[in-house]
């Protein structure tokens, strides 16, 4: 306890851990002091300003976020001198600020104009010095970006560079004339960037959004020539609450099918059915290229590492070209079901192809490049029209004037509908690798995995890298190469912990036989696409969230899922054949790393 | 493209390849080539294994490191309020009408950039410029003539 600091907030004491800020500290009492620049993921930054607060025995305010509590500290958070200072600053940040709310993407959801109308920035003391002709960079498939809401608060900068290691963005030129930018004022969509939209989700205003396809789906929706097909992720279902009203880590699964029905998609679907398809496929690939290591002695590229994260798969591209093989050659879970919307569903439901248009629904800006990639095309269309994010859905579901919360809940359509609670636990970071290893085990040994319930905690959980080991014991004849292996795995969420994985496999020294990486801190539910904010106090109740989904589904193994066994008894033969090889498994591209 | 390859190559082996030393590195590249060239830029983030934002948010943010080509000689008047209240507007209308060309532009041909710069420290014996590395003091338009008609005449 000899490092506890003890101070004195608006007449409370207060007692913090050495180092926390009087910001933390405030917080612990719940005293709410304002801030902009500063956000919970994030290092201090205290560019902004807003957060000031007055210290007894000081003439000068001090940044609450920055100023480290110290011991006998008096502190008041709401004085008129404060309250005079605030509102200078938030009324010189608007002066900069495009202030056409109305047609603002983030209106109602930005916290500039929560601020300004909280401290009533209504006196119009300075002129508006906005830079006339700025242009909106619409370039990039996922990522919009409008300098004119920017307040440079370098949010953006700071998560592309802390917890992504890839400095996308950065602080360019000085004074007046600062701003965020690229290399060489480069459009979005020529620079090395992820897609995965984190940016966007630590962006307080509305300078930093995904693109949005809402207006074409509403189109093809209203066409009647059109067979408008969605499949939603796992993760929207665990956070589109947020967006309408309701507290994070409700799941509202029911809800969202019956709203989708409402709204005129004329199939609604899971993209859990290809998450489960997707295990077939890649635990075969897994155990493929261990039988071609351990019994063939061929030089097959281990550890494998996942590829549903679109966002990931771009960074190995421009940072480890050269590490492509470790990748698995399987698509995501939403280019398997763009690939199957226009073969095997037409086919089944006995429409042209050329009338479905397939949208996905998901928690990720990625996936809206991805589906624009030009390999993306196996069903001789392309495969994803549209990727919609989890606040573009909650727009439309806002737009088509539904009240959410009356609404029944509503069973996913038939067929690639149906799905496991393997499928389910993709969203969160760790559940690929567990959905994997309830199958594969499952399948080497013929009995199930060896934890309580199927629930292979090691895995789970927001710490940065995960690793976890299974010993084969007693394995069918069929897998008698792995009788004894001691099998390795890790987990990676966030790119920067991507690349402490990435390094070890260039040095050459990574222990490791199977890797599941994510693009986005948490994984999925932590999507640059979901509801904003985001943070971790978030990220673990839509992970609860996604848990006790996977609880409640009655099928938790991917290969048990009834219409698994049918697509590949109908339509794709086996994982692996020839029919998924051209339909569900792709290639990678090597880019610029700089 | 070799040669800023081999200069970036020498710089960062001088300089070394931390990322703290992404400023002598950027000052020598400017020093030979009197700007940094995207692909200088692109050369030095490849070198010090940093991203290519980094390196050109750092190059943006000095006013003497300049990312697009200007002239040869890059003339700096002081426009801070001593030297603007000693005559800097002669000396610049001066300049313009010699090298016909407005503040802000650049000779055809990309020998002379005229600008104007926030103060150097010269105050004293304002109104000052500096051309490329060489300052120039207590100007008169007279003075102002003799120097870059030096200048002109060296060059053309």
């Amino acid at each position: 306890m000899a490092d506890k600091i003890n101070l004195i907030i608006d007449g409370i004491e207060v007692s913090v851990e050495k180092g926390k800020s009087i910001l933390d500290a405030a917080k612990q009492i719940d005293i709410r002091i304002p801030t902009l620049c500063h956000h919970e993921d994030l290092c201090v930054a205290g560019n902004c300003r807003v957060c000031v607060v007055e210290q007894e025995g000081r003439n000068n305010l001090i940044p609450s976020c920055a100023t480290p509590a110290e011991n006998g500290m008096k502190i008041k958070t709401s004085t008129p001198k404060i309250r005079r200072a605030r509102k200078d600053i938030m009324a010189l940040l608007v002066s900069e600020h495009n202030t056409q709310c109305t047609t603002c993407y983030r209106s109602t959801n930005c916290e500039l104009q929560d601020l300004a109308a909280e401290y009533n920035v209504d006196n119009n003391v300075y002129l508006s010095v906005l830079k006339p002709n700025l242009k909106i960079d619409k370039s990039s498939w996922s990522i919009e970006k409008d300098d004119s809401k920017c307040i440079r608060c370098q949010r953006c900068v700071r998560t592309c560079a802390e917890l992504q290691h890839v400095n996308a963005l950065a602080v360019t030129e000085r004074g007046s004339e600062m701003k965020i930018s690229t290399f060489m004022h480069l459009p979005m969509n020529e620079i090395v960037c992820t897609n995965c939209g984190q940016c966007i989700t630590h962006c307080p205003t509305g300078a930093l959004t995904e693109r949005r396809y809402y207006d074409e789906i509403w189109e093809a929706i209203d066409n009647p020539e059109k067979h408008v097909v969605i499949n939603t992720a796992p993760s929207v279902r665990v956070a589109l609450g947020e967006m309408l009203g309701y507290p994070a880590g409700t799941r509202v699964t029911g809800k969202m099918v019956t709203a989708l029905k409402k709204m005129g998609f004329d199939s609604v679907l899971d993209t859990d059915f290809t998450a489960d398809l997707t295990i077939m496929e890649e635990g075969t690939e897994l155990l493929t290229r261990l039988k071609e290591v351990l019994v063939d002695k061929k030089d097959i590229a281990l550890p494998m590492i996942t590829s549903c994260s679109p966002g990931w798969v771009k960074f190995i591209e421009h940072m480890y070209p050269e590490h492509l093989a470790h990748l698995s050659t399987c698509k995501s879970p939403q280019q398997m079901f763009g690939a199957l919307a226009k073969t095997y569903y037409a086919e089944q439901k006995g429409i042209d192809p050329k009338n479905i248009v397939s949208v996905a629904g998901m928690p990720c800006a990625a996936k809206k490049y991805e589906a624009n990639r030009s390999e993306m095309r196996d069903s001789g269309y392309q495969d994803v029209d549209a990727g919609l994010t989890t606040r573009e859905i909650g727009h439309m579901i806002k737009q088509a004037g539904l009240d959410f919360p009356e609404l029944e809940d509503g069973d996913f359509d038939s067929i690639m509908g149906e799905s496991t609670g393997a499928g389910v636990i993709f969203g969160a970071t760790g559940g690929v690798m567990e959905a994997a290893l309830r199958t594969a085990y499952f399948l080497i040994t013929g009995r199930p995995v060896p934890f309580d319930n199927l629930n292979i905690t090691p895995v789970r959980g927001l710490e940065g890298i995960k690793e976890t080991s299974i010993k084969f014991e007693n394995c069918l004849p069929e897998f008698s190469f792995l009788e004894g292996v001691e099998a390795k795995f890790a987990i990676a969420h966030g790119l920067i912990n991507a690349r402490k994985i990435m390094d070890q496999i260039a040095d050459g020294k990574s222990p490791y036989h199977f890797i599941e990486i994510m693009a986005c801190p948490g994984g999925c539910i932590g999507g640059g696409g979901q509801p904003i904010p985001t943070n971790d106090a978030i990220r673990k109740k839509r992970i609860e969230a996604i848990y006790a989904e996977d609880m409640g589904k009655p099928i938790r193994m991917s290969h048990e899922n009834p219409e698994i066994a049918k697509i590949y008894k109908e339509f794709l033969g086996k994982p692996l054949g020839e029919k998924s090889h051209h339909l569900l498994h792709t290639k990678y591209r090597k880019r610029k790393r700089y | 493209m070799a040669e800023v390859k081999e200069l970036v190559k020498k710089l960062v082996e001088k300089h070394g390849r931390e990322r703290q030393n992404l400023i002598p590195i950027l000052q020598g590249i400017h020093l030979e080539n009197n700007f940094l060239s995207k692909e200088a830029m692109l050369e030095v983030a490849k070198q010090l294994d940093i991203a290519s934002a980094e390196v050109y948010g750092t190059a943006s943010f000095y006013s003497f490191l300049d990312t697009e080509a200007d002239g040869k000689y890059k003339i700096r008047v002081c426009k801070s309020i001593t030297c603007d209240m000693k005559g800097k507007n002669e000396i610049l209308k001066t300049m313009e009408d010699m090298l016909r060309i407005k503040v802000g532009e650049t000779t055809e041909g990309k020998r002379f950039s005229l600008i104007e710069t926030n103060c150097i420290g010269l105050c004293d014996k304002g109104p000052a410029m500096l051309i490329n590395d060489e300052y120039y003091t207590e100007l008169t338009p007279s003075k102002v003539r003799k120097i870059l008609g030096d200048y002109i005449r060296n060059e053309y």
